[in-house]
């Protein structure tokens, strides 16, 4: 039946990118269901989310959200977001200038042998450091950008990859300035 | 000044004094019969009891939309809360200051499934511009006036405070409204002056412009509405206004060319097509005034001014983008305009009003009339010409049909006058939104212009209307038919009328002569004048039911998929092809 709608196509043909927001809130009950209900309900994606407590004293919290969506969408995005009231501030690391992105990993290594001297050499040309071992395991901790994740898990696949934590990332603008502001 | 401690009852309604809040619609239950109780010890607050929930929301968004002030709902835990939860969407859609403040069971059991227990928050969460669940009574002051803050505050919108029954109960400090300042929420309401500028600077070299205008305007004021006509007139440029915008400029200006969108005037949709600058003051371009986007307006710059940040560029690309206060930003746009003394190029508007001219001289509200039927455009225009000489008319419509007759045919030419379910289009609204008018404008006359399927979706707030003595009119167009579900069966299924017709309908004579009300019908169209004087004679509310003709069409119409430019008319619609396949799947 029908291919085209007034709703449907949209006029704007472009590509999707990939963005990452930091959101800076009132650390209050329902905040974060008030953040991913509205990706939810508008039909956002959200390709990774962490959030925790920054200021203790001011009650306020943290949440980076990698996104992605055409440059109109990812603006929609941040002006949903900014006009959530418990949020204090919207920034755009992806646009807003350099910033350093980091995550977290541990990977559990299941394996004896040659095996297991393979993933603990690989880990040390990641800078993973052992933070659990057993005879015949080992948990490895990692940090660094997404990509960098990525890879390490890739090669630990064949070397008995049994279980895996990501943090997701966190991210932060360089330079001196802040978005919480002066306190 | 000590804080004076006092129950969480009294706190709630010493805030609401506090507030300026002089009634509540409400509905009692166990979860609020502390704040019950408060509510008997005092006199200053008026509570109005309704009949199902939903009723009262309804009813606070008539009473907000017609004082400019925000409107209280009371309702209990549960099943009150649930009930509340369409009007409160209404509300948020049509960007309409509420506080409702629901019930809850006591904090310990949150969470247990107890009885009468909703998850009020997680529910209302979409639906609201914020919501709070008080769980210490520390804060219940402070919740309570930065409710009221955000709901009227930048674009405005309802607020769920939800109150488990400990708290109500226990003791706490009252802290007063001046003290309290909201930590985030600071929206913006002056607009950038280099935007403006920019603007401005588009607007002076403007040959084909148009001024695009909605609630938005209605929402900032009625000093808004001044300044909107007072920039309209310096400019000379074409206005149009959206459904919830209307009364926002007055309708009988010579430069007013009617309502947009799906059933706007040829004139106004026509002038939005060709037009090259565009000035979109408070509204967002919504589906049912852009139609297909990729064919709207599409040799226009457009200047977008709104309150909301999220509004810009959400569905229509636009080049200069104000945010603020509609208010605030046309004050410093006539400002700016005088200051650099912008003139427009004179033959060109001209050339582009002949234009307009010829447009509207198409008269695309003309019908066909009957001598044996009445004519639903018929009893709207009688029923506008038979009252326009009077000082305050109130119309809230319901949904459907009838409302947009009414958007075409009823003149405003003041703001805050038209109350309807734009957004969310909720049948059922107009009666309960009437009743909310009626409360605040005792001495006026409100009308609920209704259709037949609608007035029955919450026609037990006559029951209310009778117990406060509100002589709100009720004005039925019964064409025996779901009648704009009809219209698009015709249209575009077949005109397989699958489950549309109105079966069994009650004898509404009968039915407002059982409430206590006075029932009236006309059935031939000699009789219509006589049954709206009458109506307007009685000084008890009326139900006033019009037999219409049945199968009468909502025209002009820009079909699903189509464009600006592809309206259709009465006359010469064929109704087998008048929608494409392609448009088929929209609503």
């Amino acid at each position: 039946m029908a291919t085209t709608s007034i709703y449907g196509e949209n006029p704007y043909h472009e590509d999707v990118l990939t963005h990452t927001i930091s959101v800076l809130v009132d650390n209050e009950p329902g905040v974060l269901a008030r953040v991913i209900g509205l990706f939810s309900g508008r039909g956002y994606n959200i390709e990774s989310l962490t959030v925790a407590e920054t200021r203790h004293k001011q009650g306020l919290s943290r949440i980076t959200i990698v996104t992605s969506g055409t440059a109109m969408i990812i603006e929609q995005i941040k002006a949903q977001l900014g006009r959530l009231v418990p949020v204090h501030s919207v920034s755009d690391l992806t646009l807003d200038g350099p910033s350093v992105e980091r995550e977290l990993a541990l990977v559990k290594v299941d394996g004896v042998g040659e095996k297991r001297v393979e993933a603990l050499r690989i880990a040390d040309i990641f800078r993973a450091r052992p933070v659990d071992a057993t005879t015949e395991s080992f948990v490895f901790e990692i940090v660094g950008n997404t990509e960098k994740l990525d890879a390490f898990i890739e090669l630990m696949k064949p070397l008995g990859l049994v279980d895996l934590s990501r943090t997701g990332v966190v991210a932060i603008a360089r330079g001196p300035e802040s978005m919480e502001g002066q306190d | 000044m000590a804080n004076v401690e006092m129950n969480g009852s009294a706190i709630v309604i010493k805030a609401l004094h506090d507030q300026g809040v002089d009634v509540v619609f409400g509905y009692p239950g166990g979860a609020v019969l502390p704040i019950y109780d408060e509510i008997f010890k005092q006199n200053k607050l008026r509570h109005i009891l309704v009949r199902q929930e939903g009723g009262a929301v309804h009813a606070a968004e008539g009473y907000a939309r017609s004082t400019g002030k925000v409107g209280c709902v009371l309702v209990t835990s549960g099943p009150g809360a649930t009930n509340a939860v369409t009007g409160l969407l209404d509300a948020m859609l049509d960007s309409i200051p509420l506080v409702c403040l629901c019930g809850q069971v006591p904090t310990h059991l949150i969470g247990n499934d107890a009885f009468q227990e909703a998850d009020t928050t997680g529910i209302t969460r979409p639906c609201t511009k914020h919501n709070y669940l008080v769980k210490d009574i520390k804060d219940l002051a402070r919740i309570m006036h930065e409710a009221f803050y955000v709901a009227q505050s930048g674009r405005p919108g309802p607020v769920v405070i939800d109150l488990p029954k400990d708290i109500l109960m226990g003791m706490g400090d009252y802290t007063p409204p001046t003290k309290v300042k909201h930590k985030s929420y600071n929206p913006r309401v002056k607009g950038d002056i280099s935007d403006i500028k920019d603007a401005v600077k588009l607007l002076a070299k403007a040959k084909k412009p148009i001024i695009y205008a909605g609630g938005g305007v209605v929402n900032s004021g009625p000093g808004a509405a001044q300044l909107l006509k007072q920039f309209t007139q310096l400019t000379g440029f074409p206005i149009t206004l959206t459904l919830m915008g209307l009364g926002a400029y007055p309708a009988s200006d010579s430069q007013y060319l009617g309502m947009l969108g799906m059933h706007g005037t040829y004139e106004a949709n026509m002038t939005m097509h060709d037009c090259d600058v565009m000035l979109c003051i408070g509204a967002r371009f919504d589906d049912r005034i852009t139609g297909r986007l990729d064919a709207f307006s599409p040799n226009s710059k457009k200047i977008h001014v709104d309150i909301d940040p999220s509004s810009i560029n959400k569905s229509v690309r636009v080049d200069v983008a104000v945010v603020g206060d509609v208010g605030h930003v046309l004050e410093d746009m006539i400002k700016v305009w005088r200051a650099s003394q912008a003139k427009v190029d004179q033959k060109a508007l001209k050339q582009w009003w002949k234009k307009i001219e010829d447009w509207r001289a198409k008269d695309c509200l003309a019908y066909q009339n009957d001598t044996k039927v009445i004519k639903p455009q018929l009893a709207i225009q009688r029923l506008y010409e038979l009252t326009k000489h009077r000082k305050d008319v109130y119309i809230t419509t319901e949904v459907g049909q009838h409302q947009m007759w009414a958007a075409q045919y009823f003149q405003f030419e003041k703001p805050n006058h038209w109350m309807t379910s734009g957004g969310l289009g909720t049948m059922g609204y107009g009666l309960p939104a009437a009743m909310g008018v009626q409360v605040a404008h005792p001495d006026a006359l409100v009308i609920d212009i209704a259709g037949e399927a609608s007035i029955l979706m919450n026609i037990q707030e006559l029951s209310t209307i009778m117990q406060y003595g509100l002589p709100v009119k009720v004005f039925i167009l019964n064409n025996q038919y779901m009648g704009m579900v009809r219209q698009w069966q015709e249209l575009l299924h077949g005109s397989r009328y699958s489950e549309s017709h109105m079966q069994a309908l009650p004898d509404f004579v009968k039915l407002a002569e059982s409430f206590g009300a006075v029932g009236l019908r006309a059935t031939k169209p000699e009789e219509l004048d006589d049954v709206i004087t009458k109506m307007l004679e009685t000084e008890n509310s009326v139900i006033c039911e019009i037999a219409v003709a049945q199968e009468e069409n909502c025209f002009p119409m820009i079909p699903s998929g189509a464009a600006h430019n592809e309206m259709i008319f009465g006359a010469d619609v064929d109704t087998e092809n008048a929608v494409s396949e392609d448009g088929m799947v929209l609503v």
